[in-house]
């Protein structure tokens, strides 16, 4: 199963959130799956549309995913997702 | 006297109670997020904040505990299928002779740009104004959402596009405050419930101009006539107007002041005309926001700005300006407020008044109280972050 590893920043609206292993074949497999654990937190991360927040980025290993509009990057068992925030504000 | 002012802050909700003759502010809620409207509705005395997070998308998030603790509610969204017609940015190398093609974009929510709770006999009736152009209601406490779709479909927007391509032409243009957020969309930022009959609503839409219902919602319509655009080369159109915003006075509801791009409207029919009560050359007329007195309809206050070319105080220094007689006179009030070296601007929401309390905050964290009316005023606090509303409960 992908291995799910988040900005802290997200636990100040999750405070239950946690890295660790979420069901999931695609990108966008994970994050139904993680709106199940956690209802309410994908609209932090993708749009109701289902693009990717503009200033999200997700990474499978070293690479940013390559569809941030439906969120359809393949997945392996041994993949490890990063959900990131991009530095920015004032 | 009123008792709590709410500022909706580039950094948070912040709360000031009025203790001890004083306004005291509370600590920050929601600490470090824009907030771009929080007010309390007074029928159940909850509080609601819009979030505008840049990473993670709008939300809204209510106090049921006096601002205690909060609930984030992530349910205010576009239903799968609503698009709108695609603006251009106005763009130096965008070249207005050259047609550009229609296309069509998916809604999804920028901004929740300004809040308005239902009549007195609606309970958990709240409506929204977003980004882009939308006009969203809940009639369970804000637990659901369900988008305006005669509106969102109106013939002055290409009809309905949830069903396929557009019929009529699109006449709503984007507001410059959604290019900060890389878009070019309208926005509704004023909603005036009629308290005689709350299925009657005003709108007050950047940039397109004043829309009205008579039967809750069903159907909707431009109230603009009298209303001058003087960036088009026809003023009286019936659309392309920049409404910067409109507000009804409670007990005399026919009565509603506007202030728009091009000076200020005064109305006395329920926004059947418009009549501009400004003059370019005088202090009154270009600002964002406006606020009526409670009781009497012809009693208004703006702070002026200088120009839509420079958007900061008038010479340097703030003023109020109040008019009692419908916009005929306007008494420039400066008591308490800085005269030099002063560059604030008051943002849309920024300025509320309730019973002789007037408020404003700027945009450079400056927040001003009148007890009396604006005949005097006093600083309550100057280190703030910039503020995005101001609204007295």
């Amino acid at each position: 199963m992908p291995h799910v590893a988040f900005t802290s920043h997200l636990q100040v609206f999750f405070p239950g959130l946690r890295d660790g292993e979420t069901a999931g074949t695609t990108v966008r497999e994970v994050i139904d799956e993680l709106e199940r654990r956690h209802p309410g937190l994908a609209s932090y991360i993708i749009d109701e549309t289902g693009r990717l927040r503009r200033h999200v980025n997700i990474f499978v290993g070293d690479e940013p995913i390559h569809d941030r509009a439906k969120l359809s990057d393949a997945l392996r068992s041994e993949d490890r997702v990063f959900i990131l925030q991009a530095l920015s504000g004032g | 006297m009123s008792s709590q002012i709410i500022l909706g802050t580039r950094k948070g909700t912040l709360i000031l109670d009025r203790k001890a003759g004083s306004w005291k502010p509370r600590p920050i809620a929601h600490a470090g997020m824009s907030i771009s409207y929080a007010a309390r509705d007074a029928r159940d005395g909850t509080i609601w904040a819009a979030m505008d997070h840049a990473h993670w998308g709008p939300k809204l998030s209510r106090s049921k505990d006096d601002g205690a603790t909060w609930e984030n509610l992530s349910q205010l969204a576009y239903p799968k299928g609503a698009r709108f017609v695609e603006q251009h940015l106005p763009t130096p190398d965008l070249d207005p002779s050259v047609e550009q093609p229609t296309t069509l974009k998916a809604a999804s929510l920028l901004k929740v740009w300004v809040l308005a709770f239902g009549g007195k006999e609606q309970p958990g009736t709240i409506h929204a104004g977003t980004m882009p152009g939308g006009l969203f209601t809940s009639r369970d406490g804000g637990d659901t959402w369900e988008l305006n779709r005669p509106l969102w479909n109106h013939e002055s927007r290409g009809g309905d596009l949830f069903a396929g391509n557009p019929t009529s032409r699109n006449d709503w243009g984007g507001t410059p405050a959604a290019v900060g957020y890389g878009e070019f969309v309208p926005g509704i930022h004023s909603i005036a419930v009629d308290p005689r009959d709350p299925g009657r609503m005003l709108l007050g839409v950047s940039s397109a101009g004043v829309v009205g219902t008579t039967d809750g919602g069903k159907s909707w319509k431009a109230m603009n006539k009298g209303v001058l655009n003087d960036y088009l080369p026809n003023p009286e159109s019936e659309w392309g107007h920049d409404p910067h915003f409109i507000t009804q006075c409670p007990n005399d509801p026919d009565r509603l002041w506007q202030q728009n791009h091009c000076g200020v409207f005064f109305s006395e029919d329920c926004a059947r005309t418009w009549k501009r009560v400004s003059h370019k050359d005088q202090a009154v007329h270009f600002g964002f926001p406006i606020a009526v007195d409670e009781r009497d309809g012809r009693t208004a206050w703006v702070v002026p700005a200088h120009s839509d070319a420079q958007r900061m105080a008038v010479s340097g220094g703030i003023f109020v300006a109040r008019t009692t007689d419908g916009g005929a006179s306007w008494k420039t009030l400066r008591k308490g407020l800085p005269q030099e070296n002063a560059y604030d601007i008051v943002y849309r929401h920024g300025l509320d008044v309730r019973g002789d309390v007037v408020c404003f905050g700027s945009t450079t964290g400056n927040v001003y109280v009148s007890e009396d009316r604006g005949d005097s005023w006093q600083c309550v606090g100057n280190n703030l972050p910039p503020i995005h509303s101001v609204r007295i409960s």
